[in-house]
């Protein structure tokens, strides 16, 4: 399989610039998650590297070979649409089978690949099946056939999952990620569903606005993330932000909020007055009578197991998980504390993440 | 007196019964969501209610009126599809304002304007007004089409996965937005999906649906504490429950009729090995940010949990679990109480 690497990338359509000089490489059958919001640039990513898109700047390399102004059909590449189109008339065997015939290949070859690609993905009992009476799973794994039947060098994947119910997209994406593994596949791919992206990728890359955000496996990103974007759109409910006025030392360990200290990660940079932002996450908020940071509860979404308990304080909202069990009522008065070694500071103006323990890797997730 | 009623609708298409039986009523101001898989039948209840299907039997009531002979225009209702549909060669504005220039219900500009202009602000797509419809992304597209069911203020608004087709961040915004607009506005939804965490946030009741029978109506609350069956319990929570067979419990409280026991997250307990209880051995822990699912296996029985943060587990660690309230069900599936009786829990 194959190493892809991306060279400062950009891609601008008339004025506009959907793809602002992205660098990233995707290891030797690795499996490497684009995410972000919709027009963050990440379908054009996928269609340069596709070879579907000539890049404006920069080069693309496949196993050290510039393909940049290669065409799709020299490259050596499959790709998995979200709707994938199968040939109605024709049954399993012959949709899997149709890019061999394409390339002309002898008949038992075509035959032996069909055969391979049908068993690695279990619809092998499946072949002389016409495409048209099978379940939307089985659809799936026919057009996913048809991409392995090729052995290409590299997957890229854009949403193919996305127009399915979200129980059996869970189910794929688990399938997806073994067949990766079971071939030793280099795989990319696109999507802007989290939880997917979580449970599938090795590194994930964010994108916003054309540009990469973060690069990083998903527990970095989810823990440490580098930008408060990235803070924001990773995570259901994402990140907290409460915000500071206050200047900053090498060594500190405690933040004021609101005129109340709070222990924190020890800030790795001397930085002067000015405003930051804390960030915490859902999970590492929990309710304390005793605690001096105070806010009211302004409401509480049930979620079955925990509920999501919305407080305002005077620095900014807070979200905190909590067990369904707890009781909370809308409008009290309650006291909060934060998971000390789990709080990001970040550059109000910047949105950059400041260096910390957590953020410099003093943490081990 | 109920907005909407649907009573005993039935509707086939060739040998498939799409619906089966359904009644539902739906009160004034309320938010009704239907949950269900792919093929359950909850379109097609969104389609007979519009009117853009006809039920085989059974009959339509909209505000104390039988619509079920009338055609989709005269029942005062508006739907959103899954797959937003917009004037491709009209603006935002143009899109928006369409509903309401249609000569059924004429308006003077001033008051389009106005109403155009609130409902873009509430949907965050005021900058866009000028737009083509074809310049946009595709999660403005989809608030465009809500839109323009917003600016109409029909009886009952229909809404069929209006959401599905949106980014996590965007579908989360937007349901707030949506409970939001529909409290302020005291307007009646139906709205159906297949994603649980729509339906628990947004809902005032959801009802359950598989194969064209509504199984379950009830608050969400109701439906996650109370499900009466194991297949209502396995559509909500994350992770989803375990079902296990009830011997695997070796506990003489179960009730003899018990053939499933059903084990959410915060049934289960986990402790260092060595105390009392099954003993499971930790087969690998799953990082998906804010949940991290313990998988344990336990015989040959896998069970998944949510994992403590406080608590470090590791794959091939052994562990004792502690099963608190688990629910109990029958042969057939349906939940029965500690006494064994059904409708006693």
């Amino acid at each position: 399989m194959a190493e892809i690497r991306i060279e400062t990338v950009a891609k601008t359509f008339g004025a506009f610039a959907a793809v602002k000089g992205v660098n990233f490489t995707v290891e030797h059958g690795s499996f490497l998650v684009i995410l972000g919001p919709s027009g963050c640039g990440k379908t054009t990513t996928l269609r340069m590297i596709a070879g579907l898109e000539l890049p404006s700047a920069g080069r693309i390399l496949l196993d050290g070979e510039d393909v940049t102004a290669l065409p799709a059909s020299a490259r050596d590449i499959a790709f998995v649409f979200q709707l994938f189109a199968l040939y109605p008339h024709m049954n399993v065997r012959q949709n899997i089978g149709f890019p061999l015939r394409c390339q002309n290949y002898p008949r038992a070859e075509i035959r032996r690949g069909v055969e391979e690609a049908a068993k690695l993905l279990r619809i092998d009992h499946l072949l002389d099946r016409r495409v048209g009476g099978l379940s939307g799973g089985d659809r799936q794994r026919v057009a996913l056939g048809r991409a392995i039947v090729r052995r290409p060098k590299a997957f890229l994947m854009d949403e193919p999952l996305g127009a399915l119910d979200s129980e059996f997209r869970r189910l794929m994406c688990g399938e997806l990620r073994e067949l990766h593994d079971r071939i030793d596949a280099t795989t990319v791919y696109i999507t802007h569903d989290q939880l997917e992206a979580m449970a599938m990728a090795d590194r994930i890359v964010i994108m916003n606005q054309g540009r990469v955000e973060q690069i990083g496996t998903p527990q970095e990103i989810y823990d440490r993330p580098n930008t408060m974007f990235v803070a924001d759109f990773i995570g259901a409910p994402p990140m907290s932000f409460l915000d500071v006025h206050t200047s900053l030392r090498r060594g500190d360990r405690r933040i004021r909020i609101d005129g109340v200290a709070v222990e924190i990660p020890e800030v790795f940079e001397d930085r002067s007055e000015g405003k930051f932002a804390i960030g915490v996450r859902p999970e590492n908020v929990t309710f304390a009578d005793v605690s001096p940071l105070r806010g009211q509860v302004i409401g509480a979404e049930y979620l079955g197991t925990t509920q999501i308990v919305t407080v305002m304080t005077a620095s900014g909202q807070v979200k905190a998980r909590l067990p369904s069990g707890n009781a909370v009522r809308v409008g009290e008065s309650v006291g909060l504390a934060l998971r000390p070694d789990r709080i990001s500071l970040f550059d109000a103006i910047s949105g950059q993440a400041l260096s910390s323990a957590l953020h410099d890797g003093g943490y081990r997730g | 007196m109920a907005e909407v009623a649907l009573l005993d609708v039935s509707k086939s298409f060739g040998a498939v019964e799409a619906v089966r039986g359904l009644s539902l009523s739906i009160a004034d101001g309320e938010f009704v969501v239907l949950l269900g898989p792919t093929g359950a039948g909850k379109t097609t209840t969104l389609r007979l209610i519009a009117g853009l299907e006809r039920p085989d039997r059974g009959d339509v009531v909209i505000q104390g009126r039988v619509v079920t002979d009338e055609v989709p225009a005269e029942r005062d209702v508006a739907f959103v599809f899954q797959q937003y549909s917009l004037y491709p060669h009209l603006t935002v504005y143009d899109n928006l304002a369409f509903p309401l220039r249609s000569p059924a219900r004429r308006m003077d500009e001033t008051t389009v304007r106005r109403r155009v202009q609130q409902v873009a602000e509430l949907l965050h797509i005021e900058q866009k007004l000028g737009n083509r419809a074809t310049a946009l992304s595709g999660g403005e597209m989809q608030r465009v089409a809500i839109g323009r069911a917003l600016v109409r203020e029909p009886a009952l608004y229909l809404m069929d996965e209006p959401l599905s087709s949106l980014d996590a961040k965007l579908r989360a915004e937007l349901r707030l937005e949506l409970k939001r607009i529909q409290r302020e506005l005291g307007t009646t939804i139906l709205y159906v999906t297949h994603d649980q965490i729509e339906a628990m946030t947004m809902a005032d009741r959801i009802g359950v649906m598989n194969e064209g029978v509504l199984i379950q109506l009830g608050t969400p609350r109701e439906v996650y504490e109370r499900p009466s069956s194991a297949y209502v319990a396995s559509r909500l929570g994350t992770p989803s429950i375990n079902l296990l067979p009830a011997e695997l419990l070796g506990d003489d409280s179960v009730p003899p009729n018990v053939r499933t026991v059903g084990l959410r997250t915060e049934h289960i307990r986990i402790s260092s090995a060595g105390r009392t209880g099954p003993l499971a051995r930790v087969h690998w822990v799953e990082h998906l940010g804010d949940q991290n699912h313990v998988h344990l296996k336990l015989d040959q029985h896998s069970l998944v949990t949510l994992a403590d943060p406080a608590q470090e587990l590791k794959a091939g660690d052994h562990v004792s679990l502690e099963f608190t309230e688990p629910l109990y069900f029958d042969q057939a599936g349906n939940r029965v109480g500690a006494d064994g009786l059904r409708g006693h829990a």
